[in-house]
């Protein structure tokens, strides 16, 4: 490699664990003899540095406008009485916890949070499941297989939003066809899957579901065949077919992209908001609402920024528990 | 904004082995193909069910037929009467997004992959984090910035808005793809006199012309089915992406659901038509960075 290389690099594979918080993009040395510095900035190796380092400044300072400055933003904004009115006066009282007292006392976030645990697991559950059977099936080698895997994605690459308004007809409970078509296998009553508020959530999580699939299948698929097809011969030989086989090899050598997708699907899905939106709306009566869904009322509904980035600083904080759980699991599997 | 979710997987799902593999594994016959038929059609029922409702007349909202057996393209000329200036918004913020998240992204995933830059580990590092936090967050703060900036109900404002979401993906895939690049290659520019920009341009990028367009067709897709910004970041119907138009309609009662679907077809077409055309990039972007 021509790059001057003086110093150690930390290699740039993989990434390197630093201490909680750091939004990214600190590219300070650490102190240095001041003669040793100076050199490191001078002269046509220093100039070709500085020229390198040009190349990754405008991307820094744009992961930390839009993520970094966002983060700090809503911690502050946390603490401080943010309204209408803060945009008119240009004041924001600092007032303490009581945006967070506002908000955990409120009669919405018991369900709120209920919500968000059972759309996570309920999402990731049949996510998960469902694409890991489509995956496994996807194995075989039959005609139009490459076909049908590219098909399969169409329901992620178009806009959720799209996707929410033909649910909304599907799931209709007056005119919807899924009532047609219960309606004509006999079952009585057309439920009001968007309306019932015992329904709405569970309507919900199956068009998360659906929507999750793709990427679920995809990814696991990208798995399976990265395990050795002479595992399996192996394994035949001493009678491991099956739900032997996939019990006793595939499972534990999926294990680590297991790990991968499902924790890359809960921090997915706790910031969900499209699919809500444009379904249901959080309702009826707060049925479907979570801490996503409730952080966008609360600012942008309400126009209580303060309790909304209250709300939205929760939600990050149980992501973050999950990213750390995340970035273990992938250097397990970068390691391995 | 959950298409980026492909991102970090590369390190732990490596490229399949394919050629020794792929003669070993048993042929199976076109069973398998009707059963995985089958399977699909379920899956994408909904995408039929939202065509043929598009291509119904508008009267007939109560009791869908199952086939538009009397097409209609009625639906169609009003949602396109409708959301014309929408989607023309939708195109521009999004071709605008792919610029800004490549022009961005690429030097950096240069810099990442092949230049050895002290915290290049924590920069990957934070493109990682930035995926946990919730879009909310980010809009959150950028109501009030933008609101102090008069970005708000700007084009402009949404172009780099949505961009923010492209660019770590971008990163990862061009990175992925350029440290497999020979660094004989930039060797030979610079032997020819050519500095680092200049070889970054005249060689680095047309070899890394399949990264590029995997990278800027995930881009263009991330910022076509944006919802979040166009939500909270728009408030007057003069700037208005088609998701927001589309969203407007389901918001309250409604009585004309072919122009709705006609709306959500139109919505959805870029997707079709890049999986069509472009079958190969979507397949290397799906997969992330795995096209080590």
């Amino acid at each position: 490699m021509p790059q001057a290389t003086d110093e150690a690099a930390p290699g740039g594979a993989g990434p390197a664990v630093a201490g909680p918080g750091q939004g990214g993009g600190a590219h300070a040395s650490p102190p240095a003899p001041a003669a040793a510095r100076r050199s490191r900035w001078r002269g046509p190796r220093a100039r070709a540095r500085l020229v390198e380092l040009g190349f990754l400044v405008p991307a820094v300072v744009y992961m930390l406008l839009f993520f970094g400055y966002p983060v700090v933003q809503n911690l502050l904004m946390g603490f401080q009485e943010y309204t209408t009115r803060t945009f008119i006066t240009g004041e924001a009282p600092w007032v303490g916890l009581d945006n967070y007292r506002a908000v955990v006392s409120s009669a919405v976030f018991p369900q709120a949070v209920l919500n968000t645990v059972l759309f996570t697991v309920g999402s990731i559950a049949g996510q998960f499941v469902l694409g890991l059977a489509i995956a496994v099936f996807l194995r075989r080698r039959f005609p139009l297989n490459g076909v049908l895997r590219s098909l399969l994605l169409l329901p992620w690459l178009i806009p959720l939003i799209a996707a929410s308004a033909v649910w909304r007809w599907i799931l209709d409970q007056d005119n919807g066809v899924l009532n047609q078509v219960l309606g004509a296998l006999g079952v009585s009553g057309s439920p009001g899957w968007l309306t019932s508020t015992s329904l709405a959530l569970l309507a919900v999580i199956a068009v998360n579901v659906w929507i999750g699939i793709p990427f679920n299948t995809t990814i696991l698929y990208g798995g399976l065949q990265s395990i050795p097809e002479e595992l399996y011969e192996a394994g035949a030989l001493d009678g491991a077919t099956r739900w032997r086989a996939f019990r006793h090899i595939t499972w534990p050598l999926l294990r680590p992209v297991v790990t991968v997708v499902l924790v890359l699907g809960v921090v997915y899905t706790l910031k969900v908001l499209d699919v809500i939106l444009g379904l249901t709306q959080g309702g009826p009566a707060n049925s479907t609402q979570t801490l996503a869904t409730q952080s966008y009322n609360l600012s942008f509904q309400q126009f209580d920024f303060g309790q909304g980035a209250a709300v939205g600083n929760l939600l990050i904080v149980v992501s973050l528990v999950f990213a750390v759980v995340y970035l273990r699991a992938n250097r397990r599997a970068v390691d391995e | 904004m959950s298409l980026s979710a492909a991102v970090p997987v590369p390190d732990a799902t490596p490229a399949p082995p394919s050629g020794a593999r792929a003669r070993r594994r048993p042929r199976r016959g076109w069973g398998s193909t009707v059963a995985g038929v089958v399977v699909l059609g379920f899956l994408l029922f909904p995408l039929y069910w939202m065509v043929n409702v598009s291509l119904q007349s508008a009267g007939s909202a109560v009791g869908t037929a199952w086939f538009p057996l009397e097409p209609s393209l009625q639906g169609y000329a009003t949602a396109f009467a409708q959301q014309r200036d929408n989607l023309v918004t939708s195109l521009v913020v999004s071709l605008g997004s792919v610029v800004v998240s490549l022009a961005v992204a690429a030097p950096a995933a240069y810099a990442l992959a092949q230049f050895r830059i002290r915290g290049a580990g924590v920069v990957l590092f934070g493109i990682l984090i930035s995926q946990m936090v919730p879009g909310i967050i980010v809009a959150n703060a950028l109501y009030s910035a933008y609101n102090d900036l008069g970005l708000l109900n700007s084009v402009v404002g949404l172009v780099v808005a949505n961009a923010s979401a492209g660019i770590p993906f971008a990163i990862l895939v061009m990175r992925a793809f350029m440290q497999g690049l020979e660094p004989s290659l930039v060797e030979a520019a610079k032997v020819d006199g050519a500095g680092p920009v200049r070889a970054f341009v005249s060689v680095v990028l047309p070899v890394s012309r399949n990264a590029l367009i995997t990278a800027g067709l995930f881009t263009f897709l991330f910022a076509w089915g944006d919802f979040l910004f166009a939500l909270t970041l728009t408030t007057t119907p003069e700037v208005r992406p088609v998701t927001l138009g589309l969203y407007q309609y389901i918001g309250t009662y409604v009585s004309d659901w072919s122009t709705v679907m006609a709306t959500a077809v139109m919505a959805s077409l870029p997707a079709v038509v890049l999986l069509l055309v472009a079958q190969r990039y979507v397949a290397a972007g799906v997969t992330g960075g795995a096209v080590k």
